[in-house]
């Protein structure tokens, strides 16, 4: 092809081919590190949390007279009870704080009981006997807690220490790197020793760093339904909202008067799309953004292609009047705009780089990953393409005899 | 002159009706996605109480004796109830009040309404003067009600007209939980923003802080009132060691107060720090705190201190001015060919004797008319705009409405921008040299 000409001609439109470099420079800069904004508000939303989601139910109960503690104990007993008799219900269970719930309850974990001793803040979530198989919790090693090691509220308000704890597989290898934590003791409530390690369980929401997400430790303790929420486990799936209207006609029939709401009865997964709305409010504008941005910069090389396109009629005129086809005419254009564009996307990944070491600094974000580079300019090049088809095919249109008319 | 250019201008925008239009439509996207951020951004970062918050300050001091309580660089976001009720009840300053703020159920005095789920603000009488709280009905209890823990309550014009339908409900009883209080004083509606007095923790917040912007309580009740009603419903910010009772907190190792106070000059300020470093040397000789640190910052410092703006809203502003940004290239761009296009037209004027100056002057006229007209589309996009905003899950989403401020700043942000874009074209127009150009006719 006929680079240099092309070249020759480009420079005498130095000042429109810089705007169109810097166009789309920029875009590519934005594009691409809007893409990656994108991707990782969609992984961030896709985290599993280690426990069965799409069989879990949740049901919050406020009460409007508590009594004594004895009485709410047997008034979760009596609840639990009338709940597992509903068919469609495989196994109940009351927690401390729920996934993706408002509550969130935390200890500072250490490796000595020394005051001195380094320590990170870790979640705990306390439960019953049937927390882990509500949950459909998985081991990963050790074995789960005994029949008789589950103590009561009060028993863990009175200090008790010594109290087994089950740990998560990300918490354990950060404890206790390159070892097995089965046996070893953690300082939480007093000494606790692991007995087993969960696959994983994350934190009930967003607190610290990033990694710190999957650090969770379990408690045997039995709780009141004031102290949390009832989990449920249904056996299908699909029916999750006609047990939830059961759970809930059941509830009123099975104790004194309490607030039992349709507002605070919840599928896992419905909390999990709550929890997460205003990422994907975020990723949908993002997207508005992109593409947008990418209209804009067709916009702006369909202008200033079409305008050179008018200006050089008499030249296009001469060329066809000499021998050159449609063809010829149309490729000059398409290669025109694959310089341009190529140079606007060289710049581009300097400017990429550059917002995201800003982005970085500002929003902690994650380095770019070099595959969004190609990406970007795969987008820039087609759409540049996409965008001068209009005026080439349009230039390719000029008849041979404009050359023998003046302008 | 103007005129004579405003009609060529127009003259020449009706001639290219394509090009004219996707001028149009680049600037008023670009000033619509901006305007629309920057509206949100200047709800959100504004000042909630201008003029009074240099005086508003927030006390903290470092309760936790514990050495794994955080680092005790910075000392907790709350007090524990010993030391804010110490500090409050000394009244060293202009003005102070307590903050707690709890759920709580509420029976309607209609037989036939279901209970209610209230957020209630246990506070002192001060809290209303302080913050500027504008009253509709009734007023704000006494110091004496304070002092007596009266059953009475303020309640906010929201929950005014859901429970009495906006009359004067001053008198009136209102069952919370299983205490009657009477209500004393209705709001006006009220809705500061950031909801300033109750904002804490924002440092560990991820930058995901749209919860400050919430409204305010339904109810507020006096400080140890409150207490009372709403026992063992209380949440901690964070406790060093578990509370006997979950929900007890007041002699528990929490902490979950705030303090506010008002000092009306820097010598007061400077005092009053003193008073503070004071009680944490004291409470230090008497065993009770370990760690001596003490902060009292100004509301907006505060605010800065939790980074209250929310960080997708401040990454939102800035994509939208690198779009505002590439729309201007694109204008640049777009000018530049519709002015080389009409060298002609240029070179008879200045043949006819216009100067360089006046064929500059007519262009930047072209370009600020594009840019007025881009700008009526980038208000009509930013009012699009700002409503797609308020249909979001956000707790400001109903705050986002252009004032007459952002309006203005609209069209001058349009215009500015446009004229900047035609700068560098109508440079290029004006220096056609006319002979050249009048042969080529």
């Amino acid at each position: 092809m006929h680079f240099r000409h092309i070249l020759n001609a480009l420079g005498r439109h130095r000042i429109a081919v810089a705007l169109l470099v810097l166009e789309i420079a920029f875009s590519c800069a934005v594009v691409c590190n809007a893409l990656f904004l994108i991707g990782n508000r969609l992984e961030r939303m896709q985290r599993p949390t280690g426990v069965d989601e799409a069989h879990v139910v949740e049901m919050f109960i406020g009460s409007v007279t508590p009594g004594s503690a004895e009485a709410v104990m047997a008034q979760t007993r009596t609840d639990i009870a009338a709940l597992r008799a509903i068919p469609g219900v495989a196994n109940v269970a009351v927690v401390n704080q729920t996934l993706f719930g408002n509550s969130f309850s935390a200890s500072g974990v250490g490796l000595s009981d020394d005051a001195k001793a380094p320590r990170i803040s870790v979640t705990q979530y306390m439960g019953d006997a049937n927390l882990a198989d509500t949950l459909g919790l998985k081991l990963a090693e050790g074995q789960w807690f005994k029949p008789d090691e589950f103590i009561t509220e009060e028993q863990l308000e009175a200090g008790r220490s010594g109290l087994p704890v089950i740990i998560t597989k990300a918490l354990a290898e950060h404890l206790f790197p390159g070892e097995s934590a089965v046996g070893r003791t953690i300082y939480a409530f007093g000494a606790n020793r692991v007995v087993g390690v969960l696959d994983r369980l994350v934190q009930p929401r967003d607190s610290g760093p990033t990694e710190s997400y999957g650090y969770a430790m379990l408690f045997p303790v039995t709780l009141p339904y004031t102290e949390g929420a009832y989990v449920i486990r249904v056996k299908d799936a699909m029916r999750r909202d006609a047990v939830i209207q059961d759970v809930l006609r059941t509830l009123k029939a099975s104790g004194p008067l309490r607030l039992i709401s349709p507002k605070y009865a919840f599928t896992l997964e419905s909390q999990r799309a709550k929890y997460y709305r205003n990422d994907r409010a975020m990723a949908w504008m993002l997207v508005g953004v992109c593409v947008l941005l990418l209209v804009v910069t067709a916009v702006g090389i369909v202008g200033l292609t079409s305008f050179w396109v008018a200006q050089r009629r008499r030249q296009i005129g001469i060329r066809r009047a000499i021998g050159a086809t449609r063809g010829d005419i149309l490729r000059y254009f398409q290669t025109e705009n694959f310089l341009i564009a190529s140079l606007g996307i060289a710049l581009g990944m300097v400017l990429t780089y550059g917002l995201n070491l800003l982005l970085m600094a500002h929003y902690e974000l994650a380095r770019l990953p070099g595959y969004y580079l190609p990406v970007g300019a795969l987008v820039l090049w087609v759409l540049g393409q996409l965008a001068v088809l209009g005026p080439a095919l349009r230039a390719a249109r000029v008849p041979p005899v404009v050359a023998t008319r003046s302008a | 002159m103007f005129g004579y250019y405003l009609d060529l201008a127009l003259r020449s925008l009706k001639r290219n009706r394509v090009l004219t239009v996707l001028m149009v439509l680049a600037i008023a996207v670009g000033i619509g996605a901006s305007m629309t951020t920057l509206t949100v951004m200047h709800l959100l970062s504004g000042d909630p109480l201008p003029g009074r918050s240099a005086h508003l300050f927030y006390a903290q001091v470092d309760a936790d004796p514990t050495p794994h309580g955080g680092d005790h660089r910075e000392p907790s976001d709350k007090l524990d109830y010993r030391s804010a009720v110490d500090l409050w009840s000394a009244h060293r300053a202009d003005r102070q009040t307590l903050i707690v703020d709890s759920q709580l159920k509420a029976t309607a005095p209609k037989a036939n309404m279901p209970a209610l789920m209230l957020t209630m603000l246990a506070t002192t009488t001060d809290f209303f003067p302080m913050f500027a709280v504008p009253f509709q009905y009734g007023g704000a209890w006494t110091a004496q009600d304070d002092a007596q823990r009266a059953r009475v309550a303020v309640i906010s014009a929201d929950l005014n007209d859901k429970l009495f339908g906006g009359e004067n409900s001053v008198g009136r009883t209102l069952r919370l939980r299983d205490s009657d209080v009477r209500i004393v004083g209705v709001l006006k509606p009220w809705r500061p923003a950031p909801q300033f007095y109750t904002v804490a923790g924002g440092r560990f917040a991820n930058g995901d802080t749209a919860g400050y912007f919430g409204k305010p309580e339904d109810v507020f009740v006096p400080f140890q009132s409150a207490l009372e009603i709403n026992q063992g419903a209380f949440q901690q910010f964070n406790c060093w060691a578990a509370p006997a009772t979950p929900g007890h907190l007041e002699n528990a190792p929490c902490n979950w107060v705030g303090l506010w106070v008002e000092l009306d000059s820097a010598a007061k300020t400077a005092a009053y720090r003193g008073f503070l470093d004071n009680y944490a040397q004291q409470q230090k000789a008497l065993g009770r705190f370990n760690y001596t640190g003490t902060r009292l910052r100004d509301l907006m410092g505060w605010l800065d201190f939790n980074r209250a703006i929310p960080r997708d809203v401040k990454l939102q502003t800035w994509l939208a001015f690198a779009f505002l940004g590439i729309c201007l290239f694109n204008t640049v761009g777009l000018l530049l060919a519709k002015f080389l296009r009409r060298a002609g037209e240029f070179g008879v004027r200045r043949a006819l004797g216009a100067s360089r100056r006046a064929v500059f002057a007519q262009c930047l006229t072209e370009a600020a008319l594009i840019g007025f007209i881009g700008g009526v589309g980038g208000w009509l996009l930013s009012l699009l705009g700002l409503w797609l905003v308020r249909r979001q899950p956000t707790p400001y989403a109903d705050l986002a409405h252009l004032d007459g401020g952002m309006f203005l700043i609209t069209f001058v942000l349009a215009v500015v921008v446009s004229v900047l874009a035609g700068s560098l074209p109508a440079l290029r127009a004006s220096r056609v040299p006319p002979a050249l150009q009048l042969k080529i006719l």
